[in-house]
């Protein structure tokens, strides 16, 4: 028995399908979910994937926020069901105050696809598990509403608890505070961060490396072996 | 204004109609009074002037383009041949792969951001219209010189459109080209390439066929944007003296797009349609009469049923508008439910506008009146045909004999290094990373190869590694010096780059962006050009599949080079086998294969040295070719190479550069006997390639060489921190990377 990751589509998601590879890549099974379905079809994980849901118009994230399925997975997250938000999936998720913050133009104003190197700053959530902490990856970045921004308290406090989970290394592409990649919540199970660690599970594909594979395999073994 | 209906139409013979200012010529207006037997009405005048335009009637190049139907080498691959939307290639696994390339100058000129979107748009929904779902795109594109203002204008806004647009779609951007030259000033060359991927049962035309289907039409609502498009802008030449046709260019939405594609893929796989089209130049004036003129009947239309952005819009202009993500489709009676089913999930408007009809007519309604009557093939595909006077220019003789062999060389080592760095670093050569990275190469999560590589890749079945290769080329400094010649080298260069990766080439598409075809010199540029084409497919055995022509890319009496970009495409069986372009293992030997001639006419060393274009471009030698590419494809199969990259513009120190720096690695190069130092480095002579053998794999590589008659030197090795041209000078990779990284972001950041 395998657990299910559920991912939701909205309408202009885009690494909807690449992410459930990487969810069947690590074992585990990918269910579709769509974003007018409230139902989450028995899921013990969620992903929100990469891509511009309602074209990023008014906001990025800000209609998919509303749309019925984050009502339920904004009830199932606050109940501790690991939900991990990559790029938009990520903006989704600070609009769904999920996880403090907001994503800004990136400082340059340019869209920008590269590897990206990153550090693991917290490997006990839900989704980082399977790395050490202080681990160094490379995984793809490719945006251009990157820049994480949050006012200094809370940025102190997310410092304090250790909820900042990624940090971008060898120069901050975008201009995020405090070179913010990723984050987590208190409890550990919702995790969001801008690179994409979906397009990192195949030697063979993109930037060669496998070192976004740990994101699904720590949630694997969360579900299946905990 | 009162309508103008059929009927009012043929009883006022004499009213004035502005068929100059849409474009059309006194004959052309002339002969459509002909074929009607009266008047056209104001719609009908629309429709003929937008499908008669040079843009979508390719009625200069025809004559010129038949030639690749007459001489299209035997190949068992092509499925869908010139014609249809896209061409279609048979890549095995019961996989079929359709791809073109397409321009979108004029509009890019006038409004890089727009004009450069909507192209990547264009261009994706012909390939959605055959059946496929796209899988990548790619973007050959061309600029004035490189530190002219207006190219800070137009460049920035073009990436910043392909990225806009492409990104937002979800399709990996995997290669294409940037080229600077000062001939592009006032005429951008932005062409964009799409290709997708379906089973061959998949296949869908454009046609509607079967009285009683119902004619839909989907996507985004017609709007005011883009009226004129392919006739007045597309296909005149610039000229400051006109009012700005800034309308003409329509406006995109790529999240509109993507859910069309979405939709409209889901569509498919419910077998829902009979026929399709995508909405592209000359709109519902293009949709309507190509379906009805590719199918068995007629075709009715209500066209007052067009949902519209703007409802003050005439019929005139909702049938020349190009408002951009909208879909045409021929739907059985008792389907048309599931697909309006399909559409609303999706939240994509569709409607029912018309019907086929078992006559012959396509006619056209507004509330109740007619006002479109007329044969639907005498607006699609009866259009005009010019056989225009070319004429070898005079200025080609003094061109050629002002020989680039005959330019100052340097004259020390020390000279020589200069040189190098100066090349790589020039605008042309050095890095394109900076516009690059703003375009997603990632997405979809089956991208192999991507720029800066040879060819883009990707995987289309990951059971099995199934793979296709692209890539695009042109050098129109070499097509200018010999247009024949030049079309040749660009289609060799594309062939090559496949290759390289260790794919197997099996079909061409391309964009000839010419000048105006009323100056007899630039039509004999375009004669010669697709002459060379033609009969270059047929020696390496590769079909037209399809493309584009761009002309009156002139500004004033000036025009661009002639510049025929040609795309081609390959299949790898197990892309696990690819050949990427970095050296990165030290200690491997470097093999130069194929002949290197004292060649330099076009050359990338004669334009940064020199600013000199003159003399005679590379000796195309397409057997030599062949050749090539069976051993790098063999190579790559067999695992005898680790790294191979085709050699170009900027000749061998340009490649050695870029493999170099790509891996991280140094290389230590030998001057070969009957060379100089100069030449080696330098000359762009054709059918040639660098690759990295494994020591182990020396014997095989070079007998396989020996034994199919391929010379192959041995130039070096991998190896230090440094490029090092022994007894000549040492260029430490640090230095190499700062002169070939920094050049485009401190022009254009």
């Amino acid at each position: 028995m395998t657990a299910r990751v559920g991912v939701v589509t909205f309408p202009g998601t885009l690494d909807d399908r690449d992410t459930q590879r990487a969810v069947r890549i690590a074992g585990l099974e990918a269910v579709p979910l769509w974003h007018r379905d409230k139902d989450l079809k028995q899921v013990d994980a969620v992903v929100l994937p990469g891509g511009f849901s309602y074209g990023d118009y008014l906001r990025a994230g800000a209609i998919s926020r509303f749309s019925p399925v984050m009502e339920s997975v904004i009830d199932r997250a606050k109940s501790g069901m690991p939900v991990l938000g990559i790029c938009n999936g990520f903006q989704v998720l600070t609009e769904s105050h999920l996880l403090p913050g907001a994503m800004l133009r990136n400082n340059h104003l340019h869209f920008i696809c590269r590897d990206q190197k990153l550090r693991v700053e917290n490997a006990d959530t839900a989704w980082t598990s399977d790395y050490e902490a202080g681990q160094e990856i490379s995984v793809p970045l490719k945006n251009i509403d990157g820049r994480y921004v949050a006012d200094e308290r809370t940025l102190d406090e997310l410092e304090a608890e250790g909820r900042v989970a990624f940090r971008y290394l060898d120069g901050n592409p975008n201009g995020s505070l405090r070179d913010i990649a990723g984050i987590t919540n208190a409890e550990g199970n919702v995790v969001g961060l801008m690179p994409h660690p979906e397009h990192a599970v195949e030697p063979l594909i993109g930037t060669g490396r496998t070192d976004g594979l740990g994101f699904f395999t720590s949630i694997l073994k969360k579900l299946v072996n905990a | 204004m009162s309508l103008d209906t059929v009927k009012h139409a043929a009883e006022t013979p004499e009213d004035a109609q502005p068929w100059a200012e849409l474009g059309l010529k006194e004959d052309e207006y002339a002969r459509i009074r002909e074929i009607l037997g009266r008047r056209p009405t104001g719609a009908e005048l629309a429709m003929y002037s937008v499908m008669w335009s040079e843009h979508c009637s390719y009625k200069s190049s025809k004559v010129h383009l038949r030639q690749f139907g007459e001489k299209a080498p035997e190949n068992d691959a092509l499925l869908v041949g010139i014609g249809e939307n896209a061409g279609v290639v048979d890549v095995g696994q019961g996989y079929a792969v359709t791809f073109k390339v397409e321009s979108h100058n004029h509009p890019s000129y006038i409004e890089p951001y727009q004009g450069a979107a909507t192209g990547v748009g264009g261009i994706v929904r012909d390939i959605l219209a055959m059946g496929a779902r796209p899988v990548a795109v790619m973007d050959p594109l061309r600029f004035g010189a490189a530190d002219h203002p207006d190219t800070k204008r137009v460049l920035p806004g073009v990436v910043a459109g392909i990225g806009g647009y492409g990104n937002c779609l979800g399709l990996p951007n995997i290669g294409g080209e940037v080229v600077f030259d000062a001939c592009y000033q006032g005429n951008p060359l932005v062409n964009a390439l799409c290709v997708g991927v379906m089973k061959h049962e998949d296949i869908h035309l454009a046609k509607a066929s079967g009285a009683g289907n119902k004619v839909i039409l989907y996507g985004a609502r017609t709007g005011g944007d883009g009226i004129g498009g392919v006739s007045v802008l597309a296909s005149e030449t610039f000229d400051d003296s006109k009012p700005t046709k800034r309308p003409a260019v329509q406006v995109g939405d790529p999240f509109q797009e993507k859910l069309l594609i979405e939709c409209t893929l889901e569509i498919f796989r419910e077998n829902l349609v009979d026929g399709i089209q995508d909405l592209g130049g000359a709109g519902l004036s293009c949709a309507t009469s190509e379906l009805a003129s590719a199918g068995s009947g007629g075709m009715r239309v209500e066209l007052d049923t067009v949902p519209l952005r703007d409802s003050s819009l005439s019929p005139e202009e909702i049938l020349m508008s190009e408002s951009q993500e909208r879909m045409c489709a021929v739907v059985e009676p008792g389907k048309v439910d599931r697909f309006l089913e399909i559409c609303e999930k999706w939240d994509v408007i569709a409607t029912v506008i018309g019907e086929v009809t078992d006559g012959e007519r396509l006619e056209i309604f507004w509330h109740g009146e007619q006002i479109v009557d007329v044969p639907p093939r005498t607006v699609a595909h009866e259009g005009p045909v010019y056989d225009r006077p070319y004429a070898r220019p005079d200025w080609q003789d003094t061109l050629q004999a002002d020989d680039a062999n005959a330019l100052p060389r340097p004259q020390t080592p020390q000279e020589l290094r200069e040189q190098v760095l100066k090349v790589v670093s020039s605008p042309n050569q050095a890095s394109k990373s900076w516009i690059t990275d703003q375009y997603d190469r990632f997405v979809q999560g089956n991208t192999v190869l991507a720029q800066p590589e040879d060819s883009g890749m990707v995987r289309i079945d990951a059971d099995t590694n199934l793979g296709v290769a692209v890539a695009t080329d042109g050098n129109g400094r070499y097509a200018k010096l010999d247009p024949y010649a030049g079309a040749q080298l660009a289609l060799a260069e594309s062939y090559r780059n496949v290759a390289a990766t260790g794919a197997r080439p099996l079909a061409i598409s391309n964009c000839l962006n010419f000048g105006s075809p009323e100056d007899p010199a630039v039509m004999w540029q375009f004669a010669e050009a697709t002459r060379g084409l033609a009969d270059g497919c047929l020696a390496l055995g590769t079909p037209v599949t399809g493309g584009n022509v761009s002309l009156y890319n002139q500004t004033g009496e000036t025009a661009i080079h002639p510049t025929p970009v040609v795309a081609v495409l390959g299949v790898i069986d197990d892309v696990e086998r690819r050949t990427p372009m970095a050296f990165r293992e030290e200690g491997q030997l470097l093999y130069l294969l194929g002949d290197t001639r004292e060649e330099l006419g076009g050359s990338a060393w004669s334009q940064v040295i020199h600013d000199h274009l003159g003399g005679l471009p590379p000796k195309v030698d397409l057997e030599r070719e062949k050749l090539l590419a069976e051993i790098l494809i063999s190579a790559s199969r067999d695992g005898m190479i680790d790294a191979a990259h085709d050699l170009s513009d900027g000749g061998l120190v340009q490649a050695v550069t870029e493999s170099c720096l790509r891996g991280g690695t140094g290389a230590r190069l030998i001057v070969p006997d009957g060379l100089s130092a100069f030449t080696f480095l330098f000359s762009e002579s054709a059918g040639r390639a660098v690759v990295s053998v494994p020591r182990s794999e020396e014997l095989r590589f070079s007998d396989m060489c020996g034994a199919r008659g391929l010379p192959a030197t041995r130039i070096g090795v991998v190896d230090g921190e440094s490029l090092d041209v022994q007894g000549h000078f040492e260029l430490p990779l640090g230095e190499l990377r700062s002169a070939y990284e920094a050049t485009i972001p401190s022009l254009l950041a």
